[in-house]
């Protein structure tokens, strides 16, 4: 059945179904019964009167509509008639209809991609009972607490029902098996009821369950990974598997939909936190820990909660002062961090209004391209209206017309982003790392769609409105259609707003792709090919703190022995690594004061091996490097990157010999300079760095080996697997080539060049489809025109001109207000893309190229079309 | 039937309101009744009255109510509201003037101007 059968149907049944109808069928009923009683009584015999009186009585379809509207009935029958109606219009020029539908598809597609995205990432709270009151307490700036803290504002708050707090966690997992490495949260044994979860399987933990650090060797799974890892095995409850070598007992399995409160990471397990690295638990000033969160109290408002926890705050400051605490408690929420949180909804906001720049490009596009169909078809309309059509019947029919295009073209849209959306929702961006972004279609997502394309539709379906209601009919059917050229026009005005939009988002998709290939290839300090990065943790893995040492040098002495290898650093954190980095306070040499507002600088600190800055590839621009010597029997030494040199220590060239101090007052000397690097992200501004010798410190039980070599990645990795378990066949490691690693660091701006990209080509395309039907529009109205000029000799390039001139003219124009807007533009994208600059000459001719070119494009075939224009045949056809 | 008129636009209002004027008609009575009294002159399309009756009922011109015919089936009987009679007069007399006046000027010789 067709769509219309159907809602012809559809419609007819709705309109049978009311008393109204009923009436008015049998009444037309009885009167052909009763017009067929006098034609048997004049001797027909009763069918063949009955067929008669049906046919005198006219068709009865018809009149039963027009009863209906007569009698003020529903207008299901007049919209159907007009959607009818619409439908001959469209289906008589399939070009102009695919075109829109294409250009509507794209536009709303993109915006449901965009709001889909947005509505679960952003709008929709996590999956917990009255996520409505649940918060966590951050800071402006980041939003971790120390545990210390923690247990302070949990015990002396008053606006919190419950706090409960949460680390994540990564550990070495091991159930008998191959030991893996995988990550999950560490929680206080409150968590789960502060949360309102009840367990799909065995039990969850309480605050009953802690009694001090490694009370609780109890490990909850969450379900997807009971579902993957254990198969759905009911009796895995009970079971002893080992985290970091110690024992655990499964005591329960999470719910499916509960997981965790974060929206971008699942976690696989969760473990008490008192048994996870309790060491780091007891220090106050290790801040960056855990996230603590709570419902608030019924009736508590947001700003008496504050008022309490910086109540709470002060007192800490005053208690301890030592700490940097000197930032006051904000309420956040915990799906997405505030740290995330702020470029997260910078960079979503950005795209919804560069989706929505799309639509009003489509919108412009259509409302031009309607208009012109109006306009050609004023014939029909100035007929219609003396033949006693009213205006308003023929607005509300091309109204009709202009929305069966944007809910076509919605629909199309939305098939097209819904697997996209799924595909989205299975994408685990990093390897290893369970981060996801969860997006799902859901009936929001359908509703912002469908208001989309019928605001669209509207939109541009008005835009031929003042042409209707000008028309006057008599000049139309006296005149003809001839071309009206000379004034700049409403539809040359949408032309140009939306060549200006596509040339907006040509430009900034530009900037950002270019900025994304700068940033590629930018000196960060490091030179991350061909290194392997290989990551263990001794402790984790068992081993006494004593023997951590010894172990890393067997270690570095087997890695070393790889043929093919160059060089084996070890290092506490790779830079642009997912682990992140040390900072510490420095102090100048003169310093007697260590507290933190005293501090010279607050400098990444990298605790590496003699042949880590060879291995990781960064240059020695003066002084020495570490040696063996530099041991805890020497004096302490550092390098330093030129950051550090000049703004510590004063200069670059006559840093080597100086010394600085660290924050326990300790004089350290520096031994060489190194060059700038990134170390966090490569957005951040130029940070002073320094490095110490591995031997003058404390053991670190968790390190990175960087292993140069030119070998081939998979042989590499297998040798370095292979002499690892020669040495300790139990040892998790984690092995990735560094460019891969550097895949997270580079990863917002990725996202928002693949984003940008993507909305550029559309504006492309879009401009494309804009020029070309403007372009074809002007060429098959001046078809006659053109004929006359060849009949009378035109040379070509004059035929050209006056078949496109005037699209060039408004496509030069609009390119121009859009490249200009799209440089502006691109000052707000540096702050996402590194290094997006729009003073670029490279870009500026890119954008201008291409803006070109999609012009030529465009033209071609109306041009084409113009040139080939047979004087003889067009005059013979009118 | 080729020698039948068209209606003028309006005109079958008014027809109706005159057969209904008569007495209680039901829809096919009302053709019927028209039918009588223009001699079948004029050309009505059957179904065509059924808008015009729920027109005229919906301005309260008319009231309808089901009743039995004299066929013994069941039909809708439409009778003159006091508005509908009202309607009825001044339709009639405009309709008077319109056509005096139209035949004036239609009659009007060379030698009267």
């Amino acid at each position: 059945m067709n769509p219309i059968a159907w809602l012809r149907s559809l419609a007819t049944r709705l309109f049978r179904g009311s008393s109204a109808a009923r009436d008015i069928d049998e009444e037309l009923r009885s009167h052909i019964a009763h017009r067929a009683d006098d034609l048997v009584s004049g001797g027909m015999d009763r069918a063949r009167a009955e067929r008669h009186a049906r046919i005198e009585f006219g068709g009865i379809e018809h009149y039963r509509e027009e009863s209906h509207t007569a009698l003020g009935g529903d207008s299901i029958l007049t919209l159907l008639s007009d959607v009818r109606y619409s439908l001959r219009k469209l289906r008589k020029s399939p070009g102009f209809t695919f075109a829109a539908i294409f250009t509507l598809a794209l536009a709303i597609g993109a915006n449901a991609l965009v709001f889909g995205v947005v509505n679960s990432v952003v709008l929709r709270p996590v999956d917990v009972r009255n996520a409505q009151s649940l918060y966590c307490i951050d800071h402006v700036n980041d939003q971790w607490q120390s545990y210390p803290n923690y247990i302070e504002l949990r015990d002396r708050n008053h606006s919190f029902e419950n706090l409960a707090a949460m680390a994540l966690s990564e550990v070495s997992f091991d159930t008998g098996k191959d030991p893996s490495r995988i990550w999950g949260f560490a929680v206080t044994g409150n968590y789960f009821d502060t949360l309102n979860v009840q367990p799909m399987l065995g039990r969850l933990f309480h605050a009953s369950d802690e009694r001090g650090p490694n009370s609780a060797p109890y490990i909850v799974l969450s379900y997807n990974y009971w579902h993957i890892h254990f198969q759905d095995d009911r009796n895995v409850i009970g079971r002893v598997v080992r985290i970091n070598r110690q024992p655990y007992t499964v005591i329960g399995v999470a719910p499916r939909e509960f997981n965790g409160t974060f929206i971008f990471f699942a976690p696989n397990f969760y473990i008490p936190l008192v048994n996870d690295e309790s060491s780091r638990m007891s220090q106050r000033d290790n801040r960056y820990i855990i996230q603590v969160l709570g419902h608030l109290k019924p009736g508590v408002s947001r700003a008496q909660a504050l008022a309490d926890l910086n109540q709470i705050g002060d007192s800490l400051k005053k208690a301890y002062p030592a700490d940097d605490l000197n930032e006051s408690f904000t309420l956040g929420r915990p799906s997405v961090p505030s740290v995330l949180g702020r470029p997260l909804r910078a960079f979503v906001v950005a795209l919804m209004l560069l989706a929505a720049l799309i639509l009003i490009a489509a919108c412009a596009n259509l409302g031009s391209l309607f208009a012109a169909r109006t306009a050609d078809r004023s014939r029909e309309v100035a007929l219609r209206l003396s033949l006693g059509s009213s205006r308003i019947l023929i607005l509300r029919q091309l109204l009709t017309e202009a929305v069966l295009i944007s809910l076509a073209g919605g629909a199309v849209g939305l098939a097209g982003s819904v697997p996209l959306l799924n595909r989205l929702n299975l994408w685990q961006p990093f390897s290893g790392v369970p981060i996801h972004v969860p997006v799902r279609p859901d009936a929001n997502l359908y509703l912002v769609a469908l208001l989309l394309a019928v605001v669209s539709g509207i939109l541009f379906g008005i835009v031929p409105i003042r042409q209707v209601l000008r028309t006057d009919p008599y000049e139309v059917v006296k005149a003809g259609t001839s071309a009206r050229a000379g004034r700049l026009s409403l539809r040359d005005a949408l032309v140009v707003v939306q060549i200006a939009i596509c040339a907006v988002l040509v430009t900034s998709s530009m900037v950002a792709v270019r900025g994304l290939m700068r940033s590629m290839h930018s000196n960060f300090g490091i030179d991350p090919q061909n290194v392997m990065l290989v990551e263990t943790d001794l402790k984790e893995a068992g081993y006494p703190l004593a023997e951590v040492e010894p172990m890393q040098r067997r270690m570095i002495d087997a890695l070393t022995s790889i043929p093919g290898v160059e060089h084996v650093g070890l290092v506490s954190f790779a830079p642009l690594g997912r682990g992140g980095s040390w900072q510490a306070n420095v102090f100048r040499d003169s310093a007697r004061n260590f507290t933190a507002p005293k501090a010279a600088a607050n400098a990444y600190m990298y605790v590496i091996s003699p042949d880590y800055l060879r291995a990781a590839g960064t240059a020695l621009i003066a002084g020495r490097q570490f040696t063996l010597n530099d041991d805890s029997k020497s004096p302490s030494v550092a390098i330093v990157n030129r950051e550090f040199a000049a703004t510590v220590l004063g200069s670059v060239s006559g840093a080597v010999g100086r010394f600085y101090r660290s924050q326990d007052g300790t004089r350290i000397q520096v031994v060489g300079v190194v060059e700038d690097g990134k170390y966090l992200t490569i957005t951040e501004d130029q940070k002073p760095a320094f490095f110490v010798p591995a031997l003058q410190q404390a053991p670190l039980a968790e390190q990175w080996y960087l292993v140069r070599s030119n070998r081939d990645q998979q042989q590499l990795a297998s040798a370095i697997r292979a002499r690892v378990r020669a040495l300790d066949s139990t040892l998790p490691i984690d092995m990735l080539p560094w460019t891969r690693e550097l895949d997270f660091s580079m990863f917002p701006s990725r996202m928002a060049a693949l984003s940008l990209g993507v909305l550029g080509s559309m504006g492309a395309i879009l401009s494309i489809t804009g020029i070309f039907g403007m372009a074809a529009y002007s060429v098959s109205r001046r078809l006659k025109e053109l004929g006359i000029r060849v009949a009378l000799g035109a040379k070509r390039i004059e035929v050209l001109h006056s078949a496109l001139g005037r699209a060039l003219k408004l496509l030069a124009v609009g390119s121009a207000a859009g490249l200009l807007l799209g440089l502006m533009a691109t000052r707000v994208l540096a702050f996402i893309v590194y290094q997006a600059t729009p003073r670029d000459p490279l870009v500026l001719s890119g954008a201008v190229l291409a803006m070109a070119l999609l012009g030529l494009l465009a033209t071609w075939i109306p041009a084409q079309r113009a040139l080939s224009v047979n004087p003889v045949v067009l005059l013979r056809e009118e | 039937m080729s020698d039948q008129a068209q209606l003028l636009p309006g005109t079958l209002d008014l027809l109706i309101l005159k057969a209904v004027s008569l007495g209680p008609l039901h829809g096919y009575g009302v053709l019927l009744r028209i039918g009588q009294i223009t001699s079948s002159a004029l050309l009505i399309e059957q179904g065509a009255l059924y808008p015009a009756l729920f027109r005229l009922v919906r301005q309260g011109l008319l009231k309808a109510s089901w009743g039995v015919s004299e066929n013994n089936r069941r039909a809708k009987f439409y009778e003159l509201t006091a508005a509908g009679r009202k309607r009825f007069r001044e339709e009639t007399e405009g309709w008077n003037r319109l056509t005096a006046a139209m035949a004036a000027a239609l009659g009007a010789t060379a030698e009267e101007l």
